[in-house]
């Protein structure tokens, strides 16, 4: 049996999306904080607004697991990719 | 809200699906092709993260050289344009023919105007002497390197000016590809009425790309203007 679910409230997405790039600025040019933990937050803050696009807009949250490894797949390919080369010096 | 009562069988419209994927052919062809970007992409960033973070020298301080209020702006008209994109299609998944033409019409427009933003922005960089090459000989930003070396990352200019204008020229060019694919759309099938609440084929698959567009855009802008 097909379940139900009601689509997004895309307007909200777009103020959370508002919110969060108004908080990336913040953060990276006025937050008296450590580099390392600037890049940190910038980078979940980053990766949250990629996820909400995703979720809601291309409406991954709503679509079969098959579909979604499709997206995925390449993703773990491309983090090994790069700490392979960052970490070559270790060799 | 109309879209407030649609459900998931938006996500599975009454077309022939691929077996196995279980969605139609366009969609599944848009989503391979979605996933090939990614490595594109990918490849680009982790190319720039390798060559910033392996480098000795300091590397420019992002608000010395870019204008960073002026790229959160067009972050923001890109994100405009993704919820526009995803009204559109909402829109026709009811049969709203109206709101197709309205919404569509504002991605295209929130789309160039991203594009004509980074062109003005590459007339200014490259005026102040910011260049893929680095910092033009004589110009007002190679003096700035001179005085503060660090701030600027006189040494590794090079590098700054070829990546910055690799991974923001592609996916410009990206955005550019998109607008033409819409405008082209709302020409031909659009605003002739050929989409309807039974088929939304091309809304949906162009609409995918578009929200990878503003996707890649999220992640570049972090990296690239405020990192």
């Amino acid at each position: 049996m097909e379940t139900t679910h009601k689509l997004p409230n895309y307007m909200l997405i777009w103020l959370y999306l508002f919110i969060l790039t108004g908080a990336e600025v913040l953060f990276a040019f006025e937050m008296p904080i450590s580099q390392v933990v600037k890049i940190l937050c910038l980078l979940f803050l980053a990766i949250v607004k990629a996820l909400l696009v995703a979720l809601f807009f291309m409406h991954l949250k709503f679509e079969r697991w098959r579909l979604r490894v499709v997206f995925m797949i390449p993703l773990p390919l491309a983090a090994i990719l790069v700490l392979a080369v960052i970490t070559e010096k270790l060799w | 809200m109309t879209h407030a009562t649609a459900t998931v069988d938006l996500m599975r419209p009454p077309f022939p699906a691929e077996p196995g994927a279980g969605v139609y052919s366009n969609k599944l062809g848009m989503w391979v092709f979605l996933a090939s970007d990614v490595m594109f992409f990918t490849a680009l960033i982790g190319t720039y993260i390798i060559l910033r973070f392996g480098v000795s020298e300091p590397w420019a301080k992002p608000n010395a050289v870019l204008n960073v209020p002026l790229t959160a702006f067009n972050t923001f008209l890109l994100i405009c344009s993704s919820v526009s994109m995803v009204k559109a299609f909402a829109a026709i998944s009811q049969g709203d023919q109206r709101g197709l033409r309205l919404w569509l019409l504002l991605t295209i427009l929130a789309g160039a105007s991203f594009v004509s933003v980074q062109v003005v922005e590459y007339i200014k960089l490259v005026g102040h002497g910011f260049t893929p090459a680095g910092y033009r000989e004589g110009s007002l930003l190679a003096e700035h390197a001179v005085s503060d070396a660090v701030k600027y990352g006189a040494a590794t200019s090079g590098l700054y000016g070829s990546t910055f204008f690799t991974m923001t020229g592609f996916h410009g060019f990206h955005v550019t590809c998109g607008v033409i694919s819409m405008t082209y759309l709302y020409l031909t099938k659009v605003l002739p009425g050929k989409y309807s609440r039974q088929d939304y084929r091309g809304i949906e698959t162009i609409g995918l790309y578009w929200h990878f567009v503003d996707l890649v855009w999220i992640i570049l802008f972090t990296i690239v203007y405020l990192i």
